[in-house]
């Protein structure tokens, strides 16, 4: 499929020409495919949040230029607006920038900037919210009456209603209960599965990118440290935690066996494939096959039993 | 573009300007005002700029610092000089003639001189907040005030308001600057549009910028409470303001210039 984001030899320095100038991207370059779903990782200040206000013009690049969707984003900086709408951006913490009297009105706030009519706003709106979960009963409610999850929901559901061809989340599970970051994340994910949106989202956890995401985009220093699908970037997991990034607990344990000499394979980052592999080594051991690895020491003891 | 303001903004260093004891800093701050007003000819004008531009050197800030907290009132100097410039009449033949408008020399003069001396002023201040940090600056206000104190005057809780406003500006600003990024990210017209369409995308950005101004408010007097914050009666300080001989010398620095620059305009009245 077309490539709907490239970016190419984006820099983007804060302050430019002053003292306190600070290099936040340098010279980084991707593309992204429609319809992928794209984790970006990386550690504090790697310029995660900085790359993703470029997505939409919220940032204008140093250098570099942005294509999406084929056409130059900078081309005619007076028609920036046209591509706040092609690709959605939530926040960190979106709720704090709610505003309207009723959750409705909130929705409906990007459609309305898009000059769509009264119908096709309701439609939207309605959509949006039952995408994300969210009570019909609550959208007449005040935004203010609600729950922090439920604020969450109303202000993903407000980009969401714009419909855009690619979704920007960073975040968007921060501070959220583990079964509030489950519920989120799966919207997101039922939404990207049932429009085709191409999602970018921005985490912390290796889990969650792992789970949600196909591929993964690791940024490390200000730039691209890697960027492949999410099995290849998991398989070099010592890279990530010389990056001082974590991978997911499973990947780890399996990390650690192939360490102790035990045969398996070393790009395991889901559950279900985990539990699949063990199940597979097992199999394999009744039938007598060795589990050891060949080259390294025989260190079995009870590994193979986990 | 918000990220322009820089009132209130700190510009850590460690250099005479900066060690300087606030309470001393503050004074000569305003008696720097007063003395802008004071030496109001061009020459009394232009040495209070040298004066400050030296200053500034001492201080090590860079000239561009100035422009950047000039740049937010420069409406208002316009403005100002603008209205001086048409309506300061003076004697002899106006300078120029259209319509109902007429500009006379001493307009154009005094115009000039207002415009010179409120950005002076505006830089002098900067000089004030870029050099001594907001905490340090309302504890020498505090002391500076105690007197009022024996006439019931809540000088404390007026300081500590102060720091507290002075301190949540860099805050709000970021708040700002996120609340607007994420309107915009929505299609709100900021940035771009036609004027009316701009103030009234205001209003998604106001309202979440009050309601996290109050959420803020209240986290702080919370945590406040939970340290048992009673105000100023016999409270301590961690850091005592005393004036050293350093303190002293840079104080009668500062008088001789400012004699200097006031006397310059006894002798020469005329400059």
């Amino acid at each position: 499929m077309a490539d709907i984001i490239k970016v190419e030899h984006l820099s983007y320095v804060y302050n430019p020409g002053m003292p306190n100038a600070v290099t936040a991207l340098d010279d980084v370059s991707f593309t992204v495919e429609e319809g992928d779903f794209v984790g970006i990782i990386g550690a504090t200040g790697s310029g995660k949040s900085t790359l993703i206000t470029h997505m939409n013009g919220l940032n204008r690049p140093t250098s570099g230029k942005i294509f999406i969707d084929g056409r130059d984003l900078w081309a005619e900086p007076e028609k920036i607006r046209d591509f706040r709408f092609l690709t959605g951006l939530v926040f960190q913490y979106p709720e704090y920038q709610l505003f309207e009297e009723t959750c409705y009105k909130d929705i409906a706030f990007g459609p309305k900037n898009m000059g769509l009519d009264e119908a096709e706003i309701q439609r939207r709106v309605h959509e949006a919210a039952d995408f994300v979960g969210l009570d019909p009963a609550l959208l007449e409610r005040s935004p203010f009456e609600l729950s922090g999850g439920q604020k969450r929901r109303v202000a993903v559901a407000g980009v969401m209603a714009m419909k855009p061809r690619i979704l920007v989340l960073d975040e968007p599970a921060a501070g959220l209960d583990p079964e509030g970051r489950d519920e989120i994340l799966s919207e997101v994910k039922e939404y990207h599965k049932k429009t085709g949106t191409t999602v970018l989202l921005v985490s912390h956890s290796m889990e969650d990118i792992a789970k949600y995401a196909n591929r993964v985009l690791v940024m490390n220093n200000k730039k691209i440290a890697m960027y492949d699908t999410v099995e290849k970037v998991f398989a070099r997991a010592p890279e990530l935690l010389e990056l001082g990034l974590s991978v997911p607990q499973v990947t780890k344990i399996f990390l650690k066996l192939r360490e102790m000499g035990v045969d398996v394979p070393a790009d395991v980052y889901t559950i279900p494939y985990a539990v699949k592999m063990i199940l597979n080594a097992k199999s394999r051991r009744d039938a007598g096959e060795s589990l050891v690895l060949p080259r390294k020491e025989v260190q079995k003891g009870g590994a193979a039993e986990c | 573009m918000l990220r322009d303001i820089t009132i209130g903004q700190h510009f850590p260093g460690n250099s005479l300007v900066h060690r300087f004891d606030p309470r001393l800093k503050l004074v000569l701050t305003i008696a720097y005002i007063v003395l802008l007003f004071a030496a109001s000819n061009p020459l009394g004008l232009a040495l209070s700029i040298l004066f400050l531009a030296g200053m500034y050197m001492v201080a090590k800030i860079p000239f561009k610092m100035i422009l950047k907290s000039l740049k937010p009132i420069l409406p208002i100097v316009i403005f100002t000089a603008v209205l001086n410039l048409f309506f300061v009449a003076g004697e002899g033949e106006p300078l120029v003639r259209v319509w109902f408008l007429t500009i006379y020399a001493e307009g154009v003069r005094y115009a000039v001189l207002m415009a010179v001396r409120v950005m002076a002023l505006i830089a002098g201040t900067s000089l004030l907040t870029y050099t001594t940090s907001p905490i340090v600056l309302t504890d020498a206000i505090e002391q500076l005030l105690k007197p009022l104190g024996k006439l019931h005057f809540p000088v404390h809780e007026l300081a500590m308001m102060m720091s507290i406003a002075l301190r949540f500006i860099p805050t709000l600003i970021e708040e700002t600057d996120k609340i607007m990024n994420a309107q915009k990210a929505r299609g709100a017209q900021l940035d771009t549009g036609k004027m009316t369409d701009r103030v009234k995308a205001l209003v998604p950005v106001l309202i979440p910028l009050f309601i996290s101004a109050f959420r803020r408010a209240d986290e702080l007097a919370m945590a406040m409470e939970c340290r048992c914050y009673r105000g100023g009666e016999g409270r301590t300080r961690l850091k005592v303001l005393r004036c050293e001989k350093q303190d002293y010398i840079d104080l009668a620095v500062c008088i001789v210039c400012f004699g200097v620059i006031l006397a310059s305009r006894l002798v020469f009245p005329n400059f």
